[in-house]
C-alpha cells in the first residue's frame, strides 16, 4: 500500500473541507473495499478522509413515513434494527446476506452505493424500493444516482450523508450469490407500493437496472406466472469466470420469480 | 508519524504508526501479540479476526489509525488464568488440526455467542463464513463452538 495522509473529522462540514483541500482526495468508509483496493495498489489516493468519527452519519431513524438510514451505518446494525426488520424486512434480509459478519460489522450503506460495485446488493435495494439519496449539499433519486460501473452522480468533492427508503406493501430480495465471495452473481428487488412495483436488478450487468416489462407484468397480476414468459435479453450483461452473460440472463428470470413467490 | 494510541487486552497501548499499517501489522510487529494471525492478507480467510469495541473485524481490512481510541481484544486478551471457556472447548473437542485459523475462529466464535449464546450447527456454519479452515477441521470447530457456548453460560 502506498502511503497518504490520514484525516479523521468529527463532522460531515470538515470531511468536505478536507476532501475539497487533499489533491487526490478519498472518503474511508467501511473500508471493506478501498482497504483491499489500496493493497492491490489498484488506487493510490494522496489522503484518506475517513468517516468513522462522525457520529451525525451513523443510525437508523423511523420517520416522516420513512426510514432513514445514516451513511456510516454498518451492514450489521441494519440487518439486526428492529424498525428495518419489522418495516422493510427484504432491506434487512439483504443487509444480512451481504458478505461474511466480520464484513458487516464493518462495511457501510454509504460506502456500499458510493463504490457502485455491479455485484454490490444495496444497488438493488435503492432502486427497487425507490430510495432518495442524501448528500451534503443535495437529495438524488435512486434512479438518478447509479450511473454506471463504478460510478455515480455524486461529484468529486460530494459526501453521502444518509438513504431514505419509503415503507413498500411488499418487497423481497432474491439473491444468487456467489459461492466463495458472497458478491451477487444475480440480485433482484422486488418490490410494491402504491400499486406500483419496481423490479430493480444486481449483479447482472455493469450497474444496477430496472426492468420495465416484468414491473408492468406485475403490476396488472402480482404473481410469478406473471413473468414466467417474459425473456431477458444477454446483451450488455456481466460474462466472467463465474458465469456467462447467457447464464445471467436466464438468473435474472429466475431470481425474480422467487422473489414474487417470496413476497406472496 | 503518527502515534497511535488504543485500549488493548485491558491495557493501555500505544506506538507509532503510519496512516497505511494495517491494526494487524500494528498489533503483531509493533505491540509483539503474534497471536492474531495473517491467512490471506485479501479479507477473506479470518485468521486476523479481533475485537475492536466488542465487534469481531478482519484486523487486516483495518488500519491501525482507524482503531485509534477504541476497546481491542485480541487472542492473549482471553484467557485469564485459565483458558477462556470457548479455548477450553476447542482442546476438548479437537477444533484444530495445524491451529493457523483457531486465534480468528475463537475470536469469531465468541462474537457469535454474544449474538446468539445457544447457536444450532447451521447458526454457526453460517456464522463461520468468512473464516477460512485450510485443513477443513469444521466439524470439531462446530463441535467446539458449541460446546463453548454451552459452558460460556456457567
Amino acid at each position: 500500500m502506498h502511503n497518504f495522509e490520514y484525516h479523521r473529522p468529527t463532522s460531515v462540514a470538515d470531511a468536505v473541507q478536507s476532501l475539497k483541500g487533499a489533491e487526490d482526495g478519498k472518503i474511508l468508509a467501511g473500508g471493506m473495499t478501498l482497504i483491499p483496493t489500496l493493497k492491490q495498489r489498484l488506487a493510490a489516493p494522496s489522503d484518506l478522509i475517513d468517516l468513522g468519527a462522525i457520529a451525525e452519519l451513523k443510525g437508523i431513524k423511523d420517520e416522516g413515513g420513512m426510514i432513514t438510514i445514516g451513511a456510516a451505518t454498518p451492514h450489521a446494525m441494519v440487518a439486526e434494527s428492529e424498525v428495518v426488520r419489522r418495516v422493510i424486512p427484504a432491506l434487512a434480509d439483504l443487509a444480512e446476506g451481504i458478505g461474511d459478519p466480520q464484513v458487516r460489522n464493518r462495511g457501510t450503506i454509504g460506502g456500499s452505493i458510493a463504490n457502485s460495485d455491479p455485484a454490490a446488493d444495496y444497488p438493488a435495494a435503492l432502486v427497487g424500493l425507490d430510495a432518495t439519496v442524501q448528500t451534503d449539499r443535495r437529495r438524488i433519486k435512486a434512479d438518478d444516482f447509479f450511473k454506471g460501473l463504478f460510478e455515480t452522480a455524486l461529484e468529486e468533492d460530494e459526501i453521502v450523508t444518509a438513504v431514505s427508503f419509503p415503507k413498500p406493501e411488499k418487497a423481497c430480495y432474491a439473491k444468487f450469490p456467489n459461492p466463495a465471495s458472497r458478491y451477487a452473481m444475480v440480485g433482484v428487488m422486488v418490490a410494491r407500493a402504491g400499486g406500483a412495483v419496481r423490479v430493480a436488478v444486481t449483479g447482472a450487468g455493469p450497474c444496477v437496472f430496472r426492468l420495465p416489462e416484468m414491473e408492468q407484468a406485475l403490476s396488472g397480476n402480482f404473481s410469478p406466472d406473471a413473468i414466467k414468459g417474459i425473456e431477458i435479453s444477454a446483451d450488455g450483461l456481466n460474462s466472467d469466470i463465474h458465469g456467462s452473460a447467457a447464464y445471467r440472463a436466464h438468473l435474472v428470470s429466475v431470481m425474480a420469480r422467487r422473489a414474487v413467490t417470496d413476497c406472496a | 508519524m503518527p502515534t497511535v494510541s488504543m485500549t488493548v487486552n485491558g491495557k493501555a497501548a500505544s506506538g507509532d504508526a503510519e496512516p497505511r499499517t494495517l491494526l494487524v501489522h500494528f498489533l503483531r510487529e509493533t505491540l509483539g501479540l503474534t497471536g492474531t494471525h495473517v491467512g490471506c492478507d485479501t479479507s477473506q480467510c479470518g485468521a486476523c479476526v479481533v475485537h475492536v469495541d466488542g465487534k469481531s473485524v478482519k484486523s487486516c481490512t483495518m488500519l491501525a489509525v482507524q482503531a485509534n481510541g477504541a476497546e481491542v481484544t485480541t487472542i492473549e486478551g482471553l484467557a485469564n488464568g485459565e483458558l477462556h471457556p470457548m479455548q477450553a472447548a476447542f482442546r476438548e473437542h479437537h477444533g484444530l488440526q495445524c491451529g493457523f485459523c483457531t486465534p480468528g475462529m475463537v475470536m469469531s466464535a465468541i462474537d457469535l455467542v454474544r449474538h446468539n449464546a445457544t447457536p444450532s450447527e447451521s447458526d454457526i456454519r453460517e456464522w463461520l463464513e468468512g473464516n477460512i479452515c485450510r485443513c477443513t477441521g469444521y466439524h470439531n470447530i462446530v463441535k467446539a463452538i458449541q460446546a463453548g457456548a454451552q459452558a460460556m453460560k456457567g
